[in-house]
């Protein structure tokens, strides 16, 4: 019993991991973004049958090529690791992550191939109207693939829908509807497309700012502007919208993500929400007297509204969470001991159950079965050896959430902004601001990815909330093979990535083809 | 006349190869990025997927779906907390 993993295998599998995630994310939200812009600029060549929107939807369509070609199949590799990484982990989920994986696999082969083809290769040869078809087809495919992708991970932050069965030590889906519309993956599929609808906005805006700041292709720059504008403004308020929605389930399903993200470890009603503050690196112990947050700038009441819709909701903090006793809506909350005692009891009651059945001994098999049904909500815990163990890093959510929803607020006043410069024909000459939207471009890959450090290790020490921590759910490897593919994957993602770019500021700097219109 | 003779008689599914060949054909930046996408396919599926990222419990000989329940039920006793 207890045959303990390496830590730093956890670490590097799980950084590991994290790579190839954050490097697929570079690609999935432009092709997300920039697909739709592209969409609505050839609806727009279709309804005014005006060349320069063919001229000009042409241009994107190129730079959207680059990024699916590099970015296609990236996703694979994360496939690759759970199979070789995370076995445990991959058994463990059974049908429950290979169904939505397999729906977005054939999605993805024949919805978005077939029509990235007619995309590609049908101006001219087949009908405006079936190439337009075509176009949106090609996007709407890449967004339901995004819908699957992003309900698998939803089941692991909030795992619904399935019973464990323990004969075959899988979790099995008994509710297929629970599973791909829970509230968790609905809204994450929400707030995440269109966290990509704005950073295609901002890919577009920055683009055009470049060619005002260099004088050329002006007519261009600005009727992309105008649309990019539109679009990341609509895009950006209403992923803050989804963004609220995301921090009501968090306090529902996940309350050790945001008190980590929030630094809070002793809760209130009435509790504010804190817009800035620096992380107090004296506070070493969850249960010491040191204030977490230094220098902090508090909206009153905020997060106890954001969690109940009330301000005088209970938000638990760190420390709540694990003494356990505050108010929630099936009663007190457990301590984690006593959810600690009641994993032990689920994972001894598998063993036992096994045992049994190996045995014939069928009575004991059910008392077995019926203990372990009954503590399986708990299961993950029976891994956890001190509390500790399951606060996640707070500095790190703590400034990721920040970066986030700061970048967030940015994005609604910048595209407010480019709006009013477009229509009232003011600052889209001056530097200042032209280099204001070209820097906009990478602010929105860093506040994407700041989102999914949120998500992902807000989560930890869970591969599966309550019900699988990462020391359960690794394959037992040895760390210098992790090691190795880590470093091999950051020379591959590199030459990748510079390839990318190169191809890409090659391309832009060639322009539109052909004469303007 | 001919051109258009041609057009009319075809099969739908030559129709359609011809629009993939003409279409691969007159590719030009297309050239450059499928040759990436081969590349990166080749590296993923010849290199790292025969080399480095082996099914863990095939490796480990455990073929039969009760090996693999065995061992993974094994695995989630042995690591708990005692």
């Amino acid at each position: 019993m207890n045959e303990i993993i390496d830590p730093s295998l956890i670490d590097w599998s799980r950084a590991q991991f994290a790579l190839t995630a954050m490097y697929h994310w570079l690609f999935v939200p432009l092709t997300l973004g920039l697909g739709l812009i592209m969409a609505l600029m050839e609806t727009a060549y279709y309804v005014t049958g005006d060349l320069f929107w063919k001229r000009t939807v042409k241009f994107w369509m190129k730079l959207f090529g680059i990024n699916f070609a590099i970015g296609v199949a990236t996703g694979i590799i994360l496939e690759f690791e759970f199979g070789t990484n995370w076995s445990n982990y991959s058994w463990f989920v059974g049908d429950i992550f290979g169904a939505p994986l397999a729906i977005e696999g054939i999605l993805a082969f024949f919805m978005e191939s077939t029509f990235v083809a007619v995309m590609y290769f049908g101006w001219n040869k087949v009908s405006k109207k079936f190439h337009l078809a075509s176009t949106w087809l090609t996007i709407i495919g890449a967004t339901l693939s995004a819908w699957w992708i992003l309900v698998a991970n939803a089941w692991m932050q909030y795992p619904v829908g399935m019973e464990f069965n323990p004969d075959t030590v899988r979790n099995e889906m008994n509710d297929f509807m629970a599973v791909a519309f829970s509230p968790v993956a609905i809204n994450k599929f929400i707030h995440t497309v269109l966290s990509g609808w704005v950073l295609g906005a901002a890919f577009v805006a920055g683009i055009s700012f470049w060619f005002l700041l260099k004088k050329r292709e002006t007519e261009f720059a600005v009727a992309s502007l105008k649309i990019a504008a539109w679009f990341g403004l609509t895009a950006s308020v209403l992923c803050a919208i989804a963004g609220d929605g995301s921090a009501y389930n968090v306090g529902r399903v996940q309350p050790m993500k945001l008190a980590a993200m929030e630094a809070l470890y002793e809760g209130h009603t009435r509790q504010g929400l804190i817009a800035l503050g620096v992380v107090n690196p004296d506070k070493v112990a969850y249960n010491d007297s040191v204030p977490p947050v230094l220098l902090k700038l508090e909206i009153p009441n905020m997060l106890s509204w954001l969690v109940g819709r009330n301000i005088q909701t209970f938000v638990p903090g760190i420390k709540d969470i694990i003494d356990g006793g505050y108010p929630t809506t099936h009663g007190p909350a457990l301590s984690t001991a006593e959810k600690i005692k009641k994993g032990r009891i689920a994972v001894d009651a598998l063993a036992h159950y096994r045992e049994a059945v190996k045995e014939g001994n069928a009575d004991r098999a059910q008392l077995n079965r019926n203990l372990l049904k009954e503590n399986y909500p708990y299961f993950g815990y029976g891994y956890i050896n001190k509390p500790e163990e399951l606060i996640p890093n707070v500095p790190l959510n703590f400034y990721a959430f920040r970066v986030m929803v700061g970048l967030g607020s940015y994005f609604i006043l910048f595209f407010a902004l480019v709006l009013i410069a477009c229509y009232k024909n003011k600052w889209l000459s001056g530097k200042f601001f032209q280099w204001v939207g070209i820097l906009t471009i990478p602010l929105a890959y860093i506040a994407g990815e700041a989102g999914w450090i949120v998500a992902e290790s807000g989560r930890q020490p869970w591969a599966i909330q309550d019900v699988l921590p990462n020391s359960a759910a690794i394959s037992r490897l040895g760390v210098s093979s992790v090691q190795t593919t880590f470093f091999v994957f950051v020379v591959l993602f590199a030459v990748l990535l510079i390839a990318e770019i190169r191809i890409m500021l090659r391309e832009i700097k060639k322009g539109p083809e052909g004469e303007p219109v | 006349m001919f051109v258009f003779s041609r057009t009319i008689m075809m099969s739908p599914i030559r129709k359609i190869i011809l629009f993939y060949t003409e279409g691969f054909r007159s590719m030009n930046l297309g050239k450059t990025l499928w040759t990436i996408i081969l590349i990166k396919l080749a590296i993923m599926f010849f290199i790292l997927r025969i080399f480095f990222f082996p099914d863990f419990l095939k490796e480990n000989n455990k073929i039969s779906p009760e090996d693999k329940q065995d061992y993974i039920s094994s695995e989630l006793i042995k690591r708990a907390n005692p």
